[in-house]
């Protein structure tokens, strides 16, 4: 495994989920009221990165929204290091699927976002020009988002989320979007961008390749309600080869856990 | 970034496209080499149409002695021609000819034709359609009274739409923000907003201090519902998903909504600005013939008055300059602030 704070210093802080539940009220009667979460503890170390796998409704973006502060947890503890989460916080960065730049900044501009947010622009004005070049965008600082293809766009939210040096980077789903080929390259920017800072990340994905590709663990969710079935960590050198036969024997275990192992096309196979 | 070259490629291809020139432009570039004929004789020939009409159609109904249309028609061809004369060597001229001289030759011969139908033929009835000789000779003559008239329908103008959008904008922003002000503003707005501005002018003669405040106050009105209106829709459907970007950057209520939601806001608060300025034009033109003794609306009613139609025509003409002017310059703020959108209408 490559240990990349061999290098330097580890931005990312420890992060603890204790008993976390989310209850939402049905509205009018709608399919999405009910138990989230139910009960999920989970502590991530300083500087790893940790995948959440699972089928749709199992929670994982609930889970996210917690750790990120914009949706209150009903029940549990959440803690960042040893400090509480009770609101948004340019500490935990959030990447979407869809990248949400702000269409009426330019790319500079939206990279720059952070900074003018917390009222540092001036102090850090040399950090831009430095994520710029991280995510490979310094010909492209003045166009404007709708003029970026899907990966450029998602390179500079990464960007942008991470010129706050967040102690937490939180990626709901941020390469879904890409065709296969550009998920493949921005899989390897993520992690050249995690071995840099060593941020702590937790990466939702419907991708179970992309998970162990990426990740030091795997959490496995359920739905309805949305509970971590287990926790399985890769032990696998980076950087990874897609077609190992280590690789490949942890993705039939994972699908094996996921009930989808041996499916037959007769469709009685779970 | 070796890996993603192939992905930079053609996003390349799609930046430079963006900074190509406009449709007109490219236009140009390609048909460059081609001289078109009806480019620089659209002016000359429809000016000397024009004047053949003026010169050699004897006169049915009696003629103002003044020659202000013929000579404005020898500006016309002398300017026909010397863009003719230049064509052939400057470019912009070229732009500038192309783009112009079609339209510009029509207008021409279409005021010839009106000088047929009307001085020549005799066909519509005096006093209410002179001749050309009629509306431009009265505008020259009574140049003072209507720039004077151009100048106070714009203090006017301006006074009550600024006044109307800085509080429309306060006001719009506030319920499009708070739940509460929505809560207690949108019952109002809804019943208040749609009374034409121009019903309040019987409230407005008796509340304010003199004419001039109750005009601006009503064109105030007129701009302030479609502003507030569209600017509170605006900020209120913000894409959620970027208030929860903006928070976990780092962003304060402030940002939040003056870097947020105000700039997501600002298309639906265009056109708001435009439809406002649609009826401000109109409560202006309203309450200069109601109440305030000057000004363009006061102008023509005037000149009704004493049944010179030539008059009218005339304020008209500087009326419609004056609103497109006004027009396409809210058009041009409008390209400016909105860049970042594809796609906008054309003025």
């Amino acid at each position: 495994m490559v240990v990349a704070s061999d290098r330097g210093v580890i931005e990312g802080s420890s992060l603890r989920v204790r008993d976390a539940s989310k209850y939402f009220a049905a509205v009018n009667g709608a399919a999405v009221g009910g138990l989230a979460l139910d009960k999920v503890s989970l502590f991530v170390s300083a500087g790893e990165l940790v995948s959440i796998v699972g089928p749709s409704g199992c929670g994982k973006s609930t889970l996210l929204r917690l750790i990120a502060g914009l949706t209150p947890a009903t029940d549990g503890e959440l803690l960042v290091g040893d400090q509480p989460i009770t609101e948004p916080s340019a500490e935990r960065g959030l990447v979407f699927q869809d990248p949400n730049l702000f269409p009426w900044l330019t790319v500079r501009r939206n990279i720059e976002a952070g900074l003018v947010a917390r009222g540092v622009l001036k102090q850090e004005r040399g950090q831009v020009d430095k994520f710029m070049r991280l995510v490979g965008l310094e010909a492209f600082a003045d166009a404007f988002p709708h003029h970026l293809s899907g990966g450029m766009a998602q390179r500079v939210a990464l960007a942008r989320a991470m010129i706050n040096h967040p102690k937490v980077l939180l990626l709901d789903e941020p390469l879904g979007a890409l065709d296969a080929f550009t998920r493949m390259r921005m899989q390897d920017e993520v992690l050249r961008l995690w071995q840099a800072r060593r941020t702590t990340m937790l990466l939702v994905t419907h991708d179970i390749d992309e998970a162990i590709y990426m990740s030091d663990r795997i959490v496995i969710m359920t739905p309805r309600p949305g509970r971590i079935e287990q926790i399985i960590p890769v032990k696998i050198n980076r950087p990874r080869d897609r077609s190992s036969e280590d690789f490949l024997r942890l993705r039939g275990d994972i699908l094996q856990i996921m009930h989808f192992a041996g499916r037959s096309l007769s469709g009685n196979g779970a | 970034m070796n890996a993603s070259l192939e992905e930079l490629q053609p996003r390349i291809a799609t930046v430079s496209a963006f900074e190509r020139p406009t449709a007109e432009n490219a236009f140009a570039a390609t048909e460059v080499v081609k001289s078109r004929p009806q480019t620089w004789l659209a002016v000359p020939v429809g000016a000397s149409i024009a004047l053949a009409i003026h010169f050699l159609v004897p006169k049915r109904e009696p003629v103002a002695p003044s020659h202000y249309y013929p000579l404005l028609l020898y500006v016309m061809l002398a300017m026909g021609l010397l863009g003719a004369a230049l064509y052939p060597f400057f470019p912009g001229v070229r732009n500038f000819m192309r783009r112009k001289t079609p339209i510009l030759g029509v207008v021409i011969v279409a005021a010839g034709l009106w000088e047929l139908v009307t001085s020549c033929l005799g066909l519509l009835p005096l006093p209410y359609f002179p001749g050309p000789e009629g509306v431009f000779g009265s505008m020259v003559s009574d140049y003072k009274l209507l720039f004077d008239s151009t100048w106070h329908s714009l203090i006017l103008l301006t006074s009550g739409y600024f006044v109307g959008v800085a509080v429309a904008l306060v006001t719009g922003v506030t319920i499009g923000w708070f739940p509460h002000a929505r809560y207690w503003g949108m019952p109002v707005l809804k019943v208040v907003g749609p009374i034409p501005a121009t019903a309040w002018i019987p409230l407005a003669m008796v509340v304010a201090p003199n004419t001039f405040i109750s005009a601006i106050g009503l064109i105030a009105l007129a701009v302030w519902f479609p502003v507030t209106m569209l600017t509170a829709s605006g900020i209120s459907s913000t894409r959620a998903s970027y208030l929860d970007v903006a928070r976990t950057l780092g962003a304060n209520r402030l940002y939040l909504v003056f870097r947020v939601a105000i700039p997501a806001a600002m298309p639906n608060i265009f056109i708001g600005l435009f439809m406002g300025l649609g009826t401000s034009f109109l409560t202006l033109v309203v309450a200069e013939n109601v109440g305030v003794k000057s000004g363009l609306g006061w102008y023509v009613s005037w000149a009704q008055g004493w049944a010179e139609y030539g008059k009218v025509y005339g304020a008209l003409i500087i009326m419609a300059a004056f609103f497109s002017t006004i027009m396409t310059g809210l058009f041009k703020a409008r390209d400016r602030v909105l860049v970042w959108q594809k796609g906008v209408i054309k003025w």
